[in-house]
């Protein structure tokens, strides 16, 4: 028996609060598990800042990649297996590449993405095409097997089928952290009948389509989507947590530009500092090593840094007011910089504005002219239709724009700072602040 | 503030008018790996490189009263037209953006080709770190229902080439 085909003498069962057991049985898999580069991800949690405004966001992306990884296994051994337009021979590749999808993902990702731009699936590439465990054991299935995982994860692969399984508009992945982030925030959105859409999923050509009688469900994982998107990923105090975050990872940048001798040197932070982040060095970051940075930089002398990792820490976060560009408030903000420099506080790092654009999630949305893949429905005559056209719920939520900015500032600054009691006046007003 | 938005305003305030949500994301691609500043993140999708974050831009924009969109059908599909409003013109002067003129020139060039030689340039830009044959190989299997020739895949390497001249001179 060939290693790719090696089967554990005793399925492994993983308990999961999601799908109740993450089921293992191929040998790869479980090998795959086992290596540093996965089990880092134990250290690298799934929802960034989130844990600021829901305590219980805490689970990891291991957590999360399992999920994906039993999501996919469900479809292909449950669903998938036996159909004439599914290849068999595909199914360690789907379930390799779901396993593997967020291998790259550094600490509190999104910050250091926004900072120091670089890209999660760089990294996620690199590891599995790298001199690493993961890539061991993917040679040993077949010379050529990382370079598949790494095509199909990339979205870059032919083999559309597999791809959309784990990256479309209705993915193992959306479909596994839209449950999970429900869990673990403990928000009552987020729920939606999986196994119900999962039973009704179809490969077609060079596409992953769904029954049309499924469509309810889908009805169901699109409400979901919306709501958790709003009530969740997008909370104005999880947004003031990464507004945070992003302005120590700032400062630490330009003191270090500037040769600021740090007391604690920040030499996990050379490479990014330098943007020659080495695989090696990626792999040494994980969050845990960023909070002892936060740590420590709570006793440097930069008043800045100091403050904004005391924040962090201590969850004393920014408040923020609603900020709509389209009224001139563009012009209030540009007074507010003057005002901020007046009062001798650095606007750049106390008077943030974030948009909806700034988010890593999304809703769905059609997609015309090509942009995207849609939802498509396999219709009882065999046609395909897009599944906005077919569902009213789908349609109304689809098609509304909601945009949205906000103004992050410091209200504990502003109220004990010593400034000018006319420029305060005039900074509380602009704020609207009593 | 707002710069990221900012730029994308200026981009299109240079070209008048762009037509096509696609043409507009290959276009912003193309000049992002170019080297011009833009901080959109892109991932490739079914038709090339596409950016979330660079669409909910634009419908902020929209939103914002900055940016103009008008939506027209043609054939089966509809086609969508961006250009700045007022607003969005004194919002650029109040910020006092300005454009650097060699991707100015890069993208009155682009605004002249097809969305679908977009598509194509910017499927061989996200390739680029392979040699050529093997993107010529790539382009093949994952823009098979695109049916392009050998001729424009030739002419995408030629563009390409333009473009780099126009920022070095």
């Amino acid at each position: 028996m060939s290693y790719s085909t090696k089967k554990l003498s005793e399925e492994k069962v993983f308990k999961d609060p999601v799908h109740r057991y993450i089921h293992v049985r191929d040998q790869v898999i479980w090998d795959l598990i086992g290596t540093k580069e996965f089990q880092r991800l134990r250290r690298i949690k799934q929802l960034g800042t989130t844990f600021l405004t829901f305590h219980g966001a805490e689970h990891s992306r291991f957590s999360h990649s399992l999920g994906v990884y039993e999501i996919v296994r469900r479809i292909v051994d449950d669903v998938f297996k036996g159909r004439t337009e599914w290849d068999e021979s595909n199914r360690l590749l789907a379930l390799c590449s779901a396993l593997l999808h967020d291998l790259g993902h550094g600490p509190f990702s999104h910050s250091f993405e926004k900072v120091f731009q670089f890209d999660h699936e760089y990294f996620t590439q690199a590891i599995i095409l790298g001199d690493t465990e993961v890539n061991g054991i993917l040679r040993a299935v077949e010379e050529d097997f990382p370079q598949k995982v790494a095509e199909v994860i990339a979205k870059t692969s032919e083999n559309k089928v597999v791809v959309s399984l784990i990256s479309s508009q209705i993915d193992a992945d959306r479909m596994d952290y839209l449950q999970r982030d429900a869990y673990y925030t403990g928000v009552s959105y987020g729920h939606f009948d999986m196994e119900r859409i999962l039973r009704l999923m179809r490969p077609w050509e060079d596409q992953v389509v769904i029954k049309h009688s499924g469509m309810h469900a889908v009805e169901d994982y699109i409400m979901s989507r919306y709501q958790m998107y709003w009530q969740v990923y997008f909370h104005p105090v999880t947004r003031s947590g990464e507004v945070i975050l992003n302005k120590i990872l700032q400062r630490a940048k330009e003191l270090y530009e500037q040769k600021y001798q740090f007391k604690h040197e920040p030499k996990h932070f050379y490479s990014l500092f330098e943007g020659n982040l080495t695989l090696e060095d990626h792999l040494n970051l994980d969050e845990a090593v960023v909070l002892y940075y936060f740590q420590v930089w709570q006793k440097e002398e930069d008043p800045i840094l100091r403050d904004l990792c005391h924040r962090f820490l201590n969850r004393n976060l920014f408040k923020y007011i609603e900020f709509e560009p389209s009224n001139n408030e563009y012009k209030k903000y540009m007074s507010l910089v003057k005002l901020f420099e007046q009062a001798n506080i650095n606007p750049e790092y106390y008077l943030v504005i974030d948009s909806s654009s700034d988010l890593p999630y999304d809703f769905y949305r059609p997609g015309e002219e090509e942009e995207r893949l849609p939802i498509h429905l396999l219709m009882p005559g065999g046609e395909l239709r897009e599944l906005s056209r077919e569902s009213e719920i789908v349609e109304a939520i689809s098609g509304k724009r909601r945009t949205d900015h906000k103004l992050y500032f410091p209200m504990d600054i502003l109220k004990e700072k010593q400034m000018d009691e006319s420029v305060r006046k005039e900074i509380f007003d602009l704020l609207h602040i009593t | 503030m707002l710069l990221e938005h900012a730029k994308l305003l200026g981009a299109i305030r240079v070209t008048g008018e762009v037509v096509g949500r696609k043409k507009l994301q290959k276009m912003i691609y193309i000049a992002k790996k170019l080297s011009f500043p833009f901080q959109e993140k892109f991932e490739f999708h079914f038709y090339g490189p596409y950016s979330e974050e660079l669409t909910l831009q634009i419908e902020e924009l929209i939103n914002m009263g900055f940016l103009m969109e008008q939506k027209e059908k043609k054939g089966g599909y509809i086609q969508y037209r961006y250009r700045l409003t007022e607003n969005g013109e004194e919002f650029l002067k109040t910020v006092q953006f300005k454009n650097d003129p060699a991707l100015q020139s890069c993208l009155l060039h682009m605004n002249e080709q097809s969305a679908r030689f977009l598509e194509l340039v910017s499927t061989v830009l996200y390739f680029d770190s392979l040699s050529k044959d093997d993107i010529i190989e790539k382009i093949a299997k994952v823009k098979r229902k695109q049916n392009y020739t050998e001729e424009e895949i030739e002419e995408a390497f030629q563009f390409i080439h333009k473009l780099k001249r126009e920022i070095t001179h």
